[in-house]
């Protein structure tokens, strides 16, 4: 009984939950697959959080049936990009280009990682050397006394 | 040196640090517009008030104007048309209005209503011009030159203080 109130109450909830929904005719499935992928890559301007795919709001509406238009009209992915990227800046891409404002971007992570790796190296190289309490079996003359001194107190116990 | 390097990561951590705390608090709905330093997409479209009569881009140039992107549908747009009205009347500021996926009957309605500080009122049914002009959320003005270049671009309804700022760019392109 409980898991058949519970079926209904998400089933009731699951029609909230669902994307923006078009009915769009494709002229084949590889159009279709070009469509959700790019719709799912573009960023809806007014609803920053979401893709044009999943937004709602009349904006993305209008871009998803411009991307359709486009696509329907043989325009390529790169030419969909640009008239996109001309209207509403680089915003609209949730993978940047390369470009010198995003250098930084796209190499910044990769940057910090290697300059983390070369310190951990340098740190862990300079520990191997100086290990305290370890001996390097060189000790100097002074030592050696005092390691002699410790034997026999300790023999003379 | 050596001691230089192992501080390298804190600088780096703090330096990092400073540049998100940086952003905090920034606006970040307002995208900055691409369309900045350039023409006005080119569009033929009837005007508002005269079905008969086309604009074109070209009826946008000869001095330096606002473009403003409005409809009835849009609640910001009726805060703002006091404030639009003003400039019109009170300081001759040349208006240019783009109506944007709207009613014909109902935005003639509407000026009739609350009177038309247009000098020019470009009708957009489809929203295509909105969208060449990366229009995301009405009301959105532009600034434009002389030459129809566009200046300067505010999302959001046009208060006292941004018609502040927009009058004083607008006075620069008119010494230039």
């Amino acid at each position: 009984m409980v898991r058949q109130v519970l079926l209904v109450v998400l089933l009731s909830f699951s029609s909230l939950a669902s994307a923006a929904i078009d009915t769009y005719q494709f002229k084949d499935d590889a159009t279709r697959e070009r469509f959700q992928s790019l719709s799912t890559e573009l960023r809806c301007p007014k609803c920053q959080n979401q893709n044009i795919a999943d937004s709602n709001s009349p904006i993305a509406k209008d871009l998803r049936d411009e991307l359709y238009r486009m696509l329907e009209n043989g325009a390529d992915d790169e030419q969909v990009i640009d008239f996109m990227v001309t209207r509403y800046g680089e915003f609209v891409l949730y993978r940047p280009r390369m470009s010198e404002q995003t250098y930084l971007l796209w190499y910044g992570p990769a940057a910090l990682l290697l300059i983390g790796v070369i310190v951990v190296l340098l740190i862990s190289g300079k520990r191997k050397k100086t290990e305290p309490g370890k001996p390097d079996g060189n000790l100097s003359d002074a030592e050696k006394q005092r390691l002699d001194q410790i034997l026999k107190q300790e023999q003379n116990k | 040196m050596r001691r230089l390097i192992v501080i390298l990561p804190l600088v780096l951590f703090v330096a990092l640090g400073l540049f998100l705390w940086n952003g905090i608090g920034k606006d970040t709905k307002t995208l900055p517009s691409p369309l900045i330093g350039k023409t006005v997409p080119e569009f033929s479209l009837s005007a508002l008030l005269d079905e008969q009569k086309t604009i074109t881009a070209a009826d946008l140039k000869g001095r330096p104007a606002l473009l403003n992107v409005w409809a009835t549908w849009c609640p910001t747009c009726k805060q703002e048309h006091a404030q639009l009205n003003r400039m019109a009347r009170d300081e001759g500021v040349t208006i240019y209005g783009v109506n944007y996926k709207d009613d014909r009957a109902k935005a003639k309605i509407w000026l009739d209503k609350y009177m038309n500080p247009y000098a020019l009122n470009i009708y957009d049914p489809d929203g295509h011009l909105g969208l060449n002009l990366g229009v995301y959320g009405a009301p959105e003005t532009f600034l434009l030159d002389a030459q129809g270049i566009i200046r300067y671009k505010h999302v959001g309804a046009i208060d006292q203080r941004v018609w502040g700022e927009l009058r004083q760019k607008m006075k620069q392109l008119e010494v230039n």
